[in-house]
């Protein structure tokens, strides 16, 4: 019975703790009941996961009010992967933030940092969970307006700023979001997802259907930071606290391409995204340009976060190419590189972040000599790198592999010569950091010897260790990626 | 129908265009939130006009009521101005905060101190 | 104990190994001793594979399924039994020339290095017994990340341009050349298994097809050194001499051209090349690596970067065996990665041996050295007499049957390029041996080399000559990969 609830619970239970976060205001409470609602969440991810992929999807009636009237929540193959990602990254996220938080925040304000945590993660969960076009809106604003004052809290006064550019822009997204899903709305006359994909074949005003892909695809690609709309990734990512930037780098932009997956194959359908508008061949020149010029910005950074902050850009181009093959090797990649890079950079940053409150800051200065001094930190560092090349017994190989293997199948060899060669950009500025921490002698701006507190390394390396377990077990990752594309392709046409 | 007959929809692409405009040309934070606001406003009317028949009334379910005009978009922009203002909210209380940690509330002068202090540094 | 177990116990012995060295660091005399016994106990469960391999069993060990349809899997057959053979016996004497060399220049980071060492035999006997390309692949991969701060052991500015090199080169084809290859041939045959006869010998590529995948793989098989992604080799030389001594005999070049046959073999399938000619280019294309290396070689004054460019060379012999597709040249490139191994070994011992000595990496600084070192320079000989080709060193076994290859496939150019080339190493290697005898000694007065170094050069000098008068085991290896 429990079980036909979870789809609620694993967003109720974490918006709930915030106001409770509030009332009770002491930093150790606080961080106690965040760090519980985030672990129930991702127990309850798992648990849904498991029900998925043994007897399909999960239906749950809001209110009891049946759909397309009430708002449904719908969990299939595809937002129980993204809900289990979401929900671990926001547990090992409370976990390291109870030192790492307390490094950079006063400590009267720590409470309402865990209260934002919490409404981001809620926020997230809900976007991925929710069946109804609207209510994914007010989740979308829920987790946005939460991440913006969860970037504002960093310690540089530039974080200030980055947090308005990104509410700036991120409104304007999901404002552009909100006018394609009123057009859609007046089109069919219906909100929830499902029935959208339905009615959408048969509506008449096709210009308006079209505008509506058109508003929702801006507007989703302003969150996902879809070149030329990512301008506000670098400094955001660069100066918020870290717990921050692993949370948000591991899943905002996630959840992102997931409701681009699930507008693009779920509403819209294929023969539309790819045929009727030339969304496919769009999404492919924007995400090689990203991969190309973001992985080539990063190359000359000092600022470390920054650095891995425009390696996300190029990242997440590679999930928007497997996104624009539009076949299902192509969607695999996709969404398999959603699970790898998540867990890769959040593994990253934690990593960053643990440099960065005892050098305080992580530049390259900071890490000259790092193998002798934290060699632990060092040497996670260099495997999330691995990952992050696509090295064979890491997961970012799952996802390069699929990658290629789809711009072969779909007979584009220089794609496939494309997302190799991008690879090597990669090795290039992940041996920067080698170079340094391993072949340059300890500098003035390099920390003492001593590892970040276990509060922030265990959670740290746990997701490091997840970068190979997900490169060499890769029966759920690539099993579930296989149905949520299956699903996608096989839904409406 | 005629062109005139869509005002509504004109006067929507009018605050949608000025609102990205405002936001895009004005370097005080101020501004651009007000800009911002325009542009969300615009959307609040690309809802609800719609949703009014010509004849319709709230939805009341007693005789003599039989045309009703959409309550949903209405519903839903509540929630879209709740949105808009707790961004707005937030967006100026980050606006008070850059005051105080720059002096200056203009996007130029925050970059060019950003700038000054990153080339010392 | 079973086979499957002592597939495992190939990987996890080394492993293990390079877990106790690090532990061990601080007491020198206890981390060697940990790097010996580590090692001999890798021999002891590599020769227990060795029965039935030899009766015609094939031990099999599956991990896991690593992609879908994909396995992490072993498989041991002739050829990779060969390998590991030469890998694991060759590791016991390089560790007690380690000894001598890293105490004898009293070098820095010694735990490092043994550990790495441990590692990289890891990934070679991985990559040895590997069952499918996906596996060989990433053993593949590992070995040149563990090999990197190898290269890089003086973490000086010429250390760090060295292993950008050696990283860029390797790292820069297998996963732009090798890494699409492997897909490609995974979207056309649907397995990776190595299979007699060739995987692909089914799948119906056209010849065009063929031939541009070939070269995918050959070109991305970069540790072949086949020109033109050859310049990892000579740059790797800013190693210490025991690093270049696993890089040119036992390790990351034999992984290269054991890949190259492995991929010949057992992927495309030698009858399948041979039909269809889609590998016509290659003996080209190796022909002209064996003789441009060799006049580089013949150029180069420094020694370690004289013996590099024969040992592009030298790989190159395999390749071309290789690529000639007859039984006979097959075995012969099978029997050159063993024969290879100790006389090139052998050469860079004595290359180490003389800087630690005598601190002269020049050859012109050779002047009468034989004199001041004789066992040093004896063994120099032998191995270079190996390389060259002349009775009764093993060298002479491999060109021999090479020689029968490229009769019997009447290839006379090939046969042209092989005479060119023995006249070719014996112009860059003869001179060494006779001006360190025949000339006089000058510079300051030194002795032999730390014992451990000449203990173990002498040693594998003896192999080189024993193996020609004992050569039954690895030829027997080497007919069994051709089918013979």
């Amino acid at each position: 019975m429990t079980l036909a609830h979870l789809p609620a619970l694993v967003v109720v239970v974490p918006l709930l703790a915030a106001p409770l976060v509030v009332l009770v205001r002491r930093a150790a409470a606080a961080w106690a009941i965040a760090t519980a609602a985030c672990a129930f969440s991702f127990a309850a991810a798992i648990l849904l996961s498991a029900e998925v992929a043994a007897h399909g999807p999960m239906s749950y009636h809001l209110g009891n009010w049946p759909p397309p009237w009430g708002i449904e929540y719908r969990v299939d193959a595809l937002s129980a992967f993204v809900l289990v990602l979401v929900s671990g990254i926001g547990t090992a996220s409370a976990l390291y933030a109870w030192r790492s938080a307390a490094a950079e925040l006063s400590r009267d304000q720590l409470y309402l940092y865990y209260v934002m945590h919490c409404l981001c993660v809620a926020g997230l969960l809900g976007m991925t969970v929710t069946g109804d076009a609207f209510n994914l809106f007010v989740f979308m604003e829920i987790a946005s307006l939460s991440s913006y004052v969860l970037i504002a809290l960093g310690r540089d006064r530039r974080a200030l700023l980055a947090a308005y550019q990104y509410l700036i822009l991120g409104t304007i997204g999901a404002t552009f979001y909100v006018i394609g899903v009123g057009l859609l709305y007046l089109a069919t006359g219906t909100l929830n997802i499902a029935d959208l994909a339905e009615r959408l074949p048969q509506t008449a005003s096709t210009r308006a259907v079209l505008a509506a892909l058109a508003f929702i695809t801006v507007g989703v690609s302003l969150k996902l930071a879809l070149f030329p709309l990512h301008f506000w990734l670098p400094n955001a990512y660069a100066y918020a606290p870290s717990a921050v930037t692993a949370l948000l780098a591991a899943t905002a932009t996630k959840v992102s391409v997931y409701v681009l997956l699930r507008f693009y194959f779920g509403v819209f359908g294929l023969r539309l995204v790819t045929e009727t508008l030339p969304m496919a061949e769009i999404l492919l020149v924007l995400s090689l340009i990203a991969i190309v010029t973001a992985s080539l910005v990063a190359l000359w950074q000092e600022n470390l976060k920054r650095l891995f902050a425009y390696s996300s850009v190029a990242q997440i181009g590679y999930i928007t190419l497997g996104v624009s093959m539009a076949s299902p090797d192509g969607l695999t990649a996709a969404v398999v590189h959603l699970f790898n890079h998540g867990i890769t950079k959040g593994a990253l940053f934690l990593l960053l972040g643990g440099v960065a409150l005892r050098a305080g800051g992580a530049t390259m200065g900071s890490v000259q000599g790092l193998g002798r001094r934290m060699p632990l930190t060092s040497l996670a560092i260099v495997i999330a790198g691995l990952s992050l090349i696509g090295v064979p017994g890491t997961a970012g190989f799952v996802s390069k592999w699929y990658l290629v293997l789809g711009a072969i199948e779909a007979g584009r060899w220089w794609l496939a010569g494309f997302v190799v060669a991008t690879s090597l950009i990669a090795v290039a500025y992940v041996w920067r950091f080698v170079e340094a921490a391993y072949l340059s002698e300890p500098g003035p701006a390099t920390p003492g010897r001593g590892e970040a507190p276990a509060a922030m390394l265990a959670p740290a390396l746990a997701l490091a260790a997840a970068c190979v377990f997900f490169g060499l077990q890769t029966s759920w990752t690539v099993g579930s990626a296989r149905r949520a594309a299956e699903l996608l392709l096989g839904g409406v046409p | 129908m005629s062109a005139f007959g869509h005002y509504s929809y004109w006067i929507t692409v009018l605050l949608m265009v000025a609102g990205l405009y405002i936001v895009i040309a004005r370097g005080n934070l101020i501004k651009k939130l007000v800009g911002l606001s325009i542009f969300q406003t615009s959307v609040y009317l690309l809802y609800i006009a719609p949703g009014k028949l010509i004849g319709g009334t709230a939805p009341i379910i007693a005789d003599g009521f039989r045309l009703y005009t959409n309550p949903l978009p209405h519903v839903l922009i509540l929630t879209a101005i709740v949105v808009g203002v707790a961004t707005l909210a937030l967006g100026l209380a980050i606006a008070v905060r850059i005051r105080e940690a720059y002096g200056s509330i203009e996007e130029d002068e925050i970059l060019a101190a950003d700038r000054d202090s990153e080339g010392g540094a | 104990m079973s086979a499957a177990g002592l597939i495992a116990a190939s990987l996890l012995v080394p492993a293990a190994g390079a877990a106790g060295i690090a532990l061990a660091g601080r007491w020198p005399n206890l981390r060697e001793s940990v790097t010996l016994v580590t090692a001999v106990t890798l021999l002891g469960c590599v020769l227990g594979l060795l029965p039935s391999v030899l009766d015609g069993g094939r031990p099999q060990l599956f991990v896991l399924e690593m992609l879908p349809g994909i396995a992490l899997g072993f498989r041991v057959e002739p050829l990779g039994m060969l390998f590991a053979l030469v890998a694991s016996g060759l590791w016991i004497v390089n560790s007690v020339y380690s000894i001598g060399y890293m105490r004898g220049n009293d070098e820095e980071h010694q735990t490092r290095f043994y550990v790495c060492f441990a590692l990289a035999l890891a990934a070679t006997m991985g990559i040895a017994f590997s069952a499918n390309l996906l596996t060989l692949f990433l053993f593949y991969e590992m070995l040149t990340l563990v090999t990197w701060p190898l290269v890089t052991h003086h973490g000086d500015a010429e250390a760090r341009a060295g292993g950008r090199t050696y990283l860029g080169v390797l790292l820069g084809t297998s996963i732009l050349l090798l890494l699409p290859a492997m897909i490609a041939t995974w979207s056309v045959a649907g397995t990776l298994e190595f299979l007699p006869g060739g995987l692909l010998r089914d799948a119906g590529l056209s010849n065009p097809a063929l031939g541009g995948l070939l070269a995918l793989y050959m070109f991305g098989i970069g540790k072949a050194a086949l020109m033109p992604v050859h310049r990892w080799l000579p740059a790797a030389m800013v190693a210490p001499t025991p690093v270049s001594a696993l890089l040119h005999a036992v390790a990351v070049v034999k992984a290269g051209v054991f890949t190259v046959v492995k991929v010949i073999v057992y992927v495309f399938g030698v009858e399948t090349l041979a039909e269809v000619r889609a590998a016509d280019w290659l003996p080209v294309v190796a022909g002209f690596t064996i003789l441009a290396a060799s006049v580089v070689a013949l150029r180069s004054n420094n020694l370690k970067r004289r013996l590099a460019y024969s040992t592009v060379s030298q790989l190159s012999y395999v390749v071309l065996a290789a690529a000639v597709l007859v039984p006979i040249s097959i075995a012969a490139a099978a029997f050159h990665i063993a024969a290879h191994a100790l006389g090139k070994i052998t050469l860079f011992f004595a290359a180490g041996a003389i800087y630690t000595a005598a601190h002269k990496t020049e050859v012109s600084q050779l002047d009468g050295i034989g004199r001041r070192m004789p066992w040093t320079m004896a063994a120099f000989t032998v191995g270079a007499l190996s390389l060259i080709g002349i009775p009764p060193c093993v060298g002479f076994v491999s060109k021999w049957l090479m020689l029968q290859g490229v009769f019997a496939a009447e290839l006379w150019s090939v046969a042209g390029v092989l005479l060119a080339s023995t006249v070719l190493n014996a112009a860059y290697f003869l001179p060494i041996v006779y001006v360190a005898f025949f000339k006089a000694p000058n510079g300051e007065l030194h002795g032999e080399a730390p014992l451990p170094m000449v203990i173990a050069l002498s040693a594998t000098a003896v192999g080189t000559v024993a193996l020609f008068f004992l050569p039954e085991l690895p030829l027997a290896l080497a007919r069994s990969v051709a089918g013979l």
